[in-house]
């Protein structure tokens, strides 16, 4: 897989992030991606409802949310992960990209939305976007740039 | 079964197999499936409820299944049931997820249940109001079959009759 250069943490610590996808296969996917954006996988969860203690146990930095998923869908745990936690960041990834779909998320709190199948660079660019001025692509050399 | 329903599923089964398997691919044949249907390889099934409704099992050989599965892993997997099923149904619920993006585009409402994994060898028959059209996708790396049963609902059409006056 191609490798990107580094999204760090102001303070140079890698961005932490919560992959919630009811598909192991699809979790490891994202976990590559976010290897080679320079990230950490903080936490995985494979339910909305596993996605909430996890997002309280792991705290991270952005969480990588599937729509579709037995028990709890991930619309509705994102509304309350940012309901407890305004400033969660919550992106999410699903192949069913209709409007309604995206408009709904948006208004119960997610930050973006990505269309399964996911392409790194894609994800990059939303993950540079939702981090602000919380993050800067470092060099190798962990240089902010 | 009205071809409208069925191109959507064409197209984002060809768009996301091209991508998966990096390799190209193309439609082989189109038939209408009257008997229970039979298993081939690594299947998964997912239920649409809405304007339309019915189930689509996404049905993938082995080998391929593996193939894809180490290409989104950057390196050769030993072969896993699991890893296999696991494949199969994230594969299932793009492709499935794309064509109801699509539909949906078209006015079409409706829910997108979350994959499950086939394990019949053989499924139920198709009736005469819910045709099966199964498609056969041939890429370099194996074929994948995919079986569409779906069919308009009929309380949404009558309730949108009524609104529509």
């Amino acid at each position: 897989m191609e490798q990107f250069a580094p999204v760090k943490k102001k303070d140079g610590q890698p961005v932490r992030y919560l992959v919630v996808d009811d598909s192991v296969f699809a979790r490891k996917n994202l976990a590559r991606m976010i290897e080679s954006f320079g990230g950490q996988l903080a936490g995985e969860a494979g339910d909305g409802c596993t996605a909430i203690t996890e997002y309280d146990r792991t705290t991270p930095d952005i969480v990588l949310m599937d729509i579709t998923m037995p028990q709890m869908e991930g619309i509705e745990a994102a509304e309350r992960i940012v309901r407890t936690h305004p400033n969660a960041r919550i992106v999410m990834v699903s192949s069913v990209g209709y409007q309604d779909n995206i408009v709904a998320a948006l208004q119960r709190g997610a930050r973006h939305f990505v269309q399964k199948p996911v392409k790194p660079e894609v994800l990059y660019e939303v993950i540079k976007y939702v981090m602000g001025e919380d993050a800067a692509v470092t060099t190798a050399a962990g240089a902010g740039s | 079964m009205r071809m409208e329903l069925i191109q959507p599923f064409i197209n984002a089964a060809d768009a996301v197999l091209a991508d998966s398997l990096e390799c190209p691919t193309s439609i082989g044949s189109l038939s209408m499936e009257e008997e229970a249907y039979r298993r081939k390889g690594v299947a998964a099934l997912i239920a649409v409820t809405g304007d339309i409704e019915g189930r689509i099992i996404f049905d993938v050989d082995p080998h391929t299944a593996m193939r894809v599965a180490s290409r989104f892993a950057g390196e050769e997997l030993p072969k896993s049931e699991e890893l296999m099923r696991e494949t199969v149904c994230e594969l299932a619920n793009q492709v499935i997820g794309n064509a109801v993006t699509s539909l949906n585009d078209q006015g079409f409402r409706f829910r997108v249940h979350p994959p499950e994994v086939h394990t019949s060898e053989k499924g139920d028959k198709s009736s005469e109001d819910t045709e099966a059209l199964v498609i056969s996708i041939e890429t370099s790396k194996g074929k994948v079959f995919m079986n569409v049963a779906m069919r308009y609902n009929q309380a949404h059409e009558q309730q949108a009759a009524v609104t529509r006056g």
